[in-house]
């Protein structure tokens, strides 16, 4: 019977047939998608944190109107995330407990300071091109809600990108400081940008099957090197050089090939020692406390209106 | 006890003269907020005109296993569609 399910399950896939909440799934891909949307969720809510940071100190009116306008939409993809992924049969609560208690994880990205306003340019720059990279190829995942929602998240992220090029290119332009900056930036952005397409495809033991259920579309090395393709090219718009002694332009294969990735690193950081790790986790902990008794005062007053007018009809 | 906002679909008309058509869902305590909170999550960009939200369990949905049961007699009815009907081409504004 589970076979059966199972087959006509993956025939459905095969087609290009969406799989809605509702629809028969094998657990294990309820369990994937549920690790895979939370995980996307809880980066877009964290990834708060580093660009919040720069509002009140952003250096002219243009500057911070964006920005708040852009971490108001990270906040938005949060929500827009959690809403998909309850659709699977997980509270919206569960999933908080999950972040706040490290048992869910985060972009690793987002545990990286942000020490100067050139941080601001380099992460809309990197960091939301290469999430940009990521989430296009899942506006086509199997999943209806997910895709939905990525559908959604890709349309606004490209505006993210762009405003973070404008700083950079303005930096760009400016005195011998601001290019210190912008280099400075980008030197410490562009590894752990490469490293947000996750581990490579040789120690990914779930890519087969994640590709298999069209959740993923193509593998991290491919991602990886696509944005790598990219962002040389990208890189010589703002005259800075990426910190990477071995990038160069191989013939036959058509690609950059680049230099070899620090894996100690990217575990170090996914297993919570990066520079913030710690600081993060806390700001959305005292975030989530700070405001218990805000969700508690809202859902007594409602229950209290409801009461009364209960009372009124039976009166 | 489950302290989760109950959660709300919420409904956009993209402009006048088009459905309202499902975007999302939210948490809020009330229909008044469920509204205030669709406007910040589902309309930054004038996406819409219009928003509805209704109570989430407040929808009844069919089920996708009784699908062929009820979708499937519709099949084999093609007399209700235009093109069953043969008629010669010289024949105009039909």
């Amino acid at each position: 019977m589970e076979n059966n399910l199972e087959q006509a399950f993956q025939a459905k896939i095969d087609r290009e047939e969406k799989i809605e909440p509702k629809d028969w799934m094998p657990e294990a891909y309820r369990k994937t998608l549920i690790r895979q949307i939370s995980q996307h969720a809880h980066s877009e809510i964290v990834g708060m944190l580093p660009e919040g940071n720069w509002i009140t100190r952003a250096p002219s009116l243009r500057r911070k109107v964006a920005l708040m306008a852009k971490v108001q939409d990270e906040a938005g993809h949060g929500l827009y995330l959690y809403s998909a992924c309850e659709t699977l049969g997980i509270n919206r609560d569960t999933l908080y407990e999950q972040l706040h208690d490290g048992t869910a994880k985060y972009s690793s990205i987002f545990n990286y300071p942000t020490l100067t306003w050139a941080d601001i340019g380099a992460i809309g720059w990197l960091v939301d091109g290469a999430a940009i990279m990521n989430q296009v190829p899942l506006c086509r995942c199997s999943y209806g809600p997910y895709a939905r929602a990525m559908v959604r998240v890709c349309k606004e992220e490209s505006f993210h990108q762009r405003q973070g090029f404008e700083i950079l290119l303005t930096l760009s332009k400016g005195s011998d400081e601001q290019k210190n900056m912008l280099q400075d930036a980008v030197n410490r952005w562009w590894w752990p940008s490469v490293m947000m397409f996750g581990p490579s495809d040789k120690d990914s033991p779930h890519t087969a099957r994640s590709m298999n259920w069209k959740i993923k579309r193509f593998t991290n090395d491919e991602l990886r090197q696509k944005f790598v393709d990219v962002c040389y090219e990208q890189a010589k718009v703002l005259n800075v050089k990426l910190p990477d002694e071995d990038i160069k332009w191989n013939e036959e294969r058509g690609h950059y090939d680049f230099g070899a990735i620090d894996w100690d690193e990217f575990w170090q950081v996914v297993k919570g020692n990066g520079p913030c790790n710690k600081q993060r986790v806390a700001a959305r902990k005292k975030a989530w406390d700070d405001g218990a008794w805000v969700r508690e005062a809202a859902l007594a007053h409602s229950n209290k209106r409801s009461e009364r007018l209960k009372n009124k009809k039976v009166a | 006890m489950d302290n989760n906002w109950p959660l709300w679909e919420v409904f956009i008309r993209s402009k006048s003269g088009l459905h309202h058509k499902h975007v999302g869902s939210l948490h809020a305590v009330d229909a008044e907020m469920a509204i205030q909170n669709a406007r910040d999550v589902y309309t930054r960009r004038s996406e819409g005109v219009s928003i509805w939200v209704v109570a989430s369990s407040n929808i009844t949905a069919s089920n996708p296993e009784n699908g062929e049961a009820l979708f499937d007699p519709a099949n084999d009815k093609v007399y209700r569609h235009p093109t069953f009907y043969n008629l010669p081409d010289e024949l105009k504004h039909i």
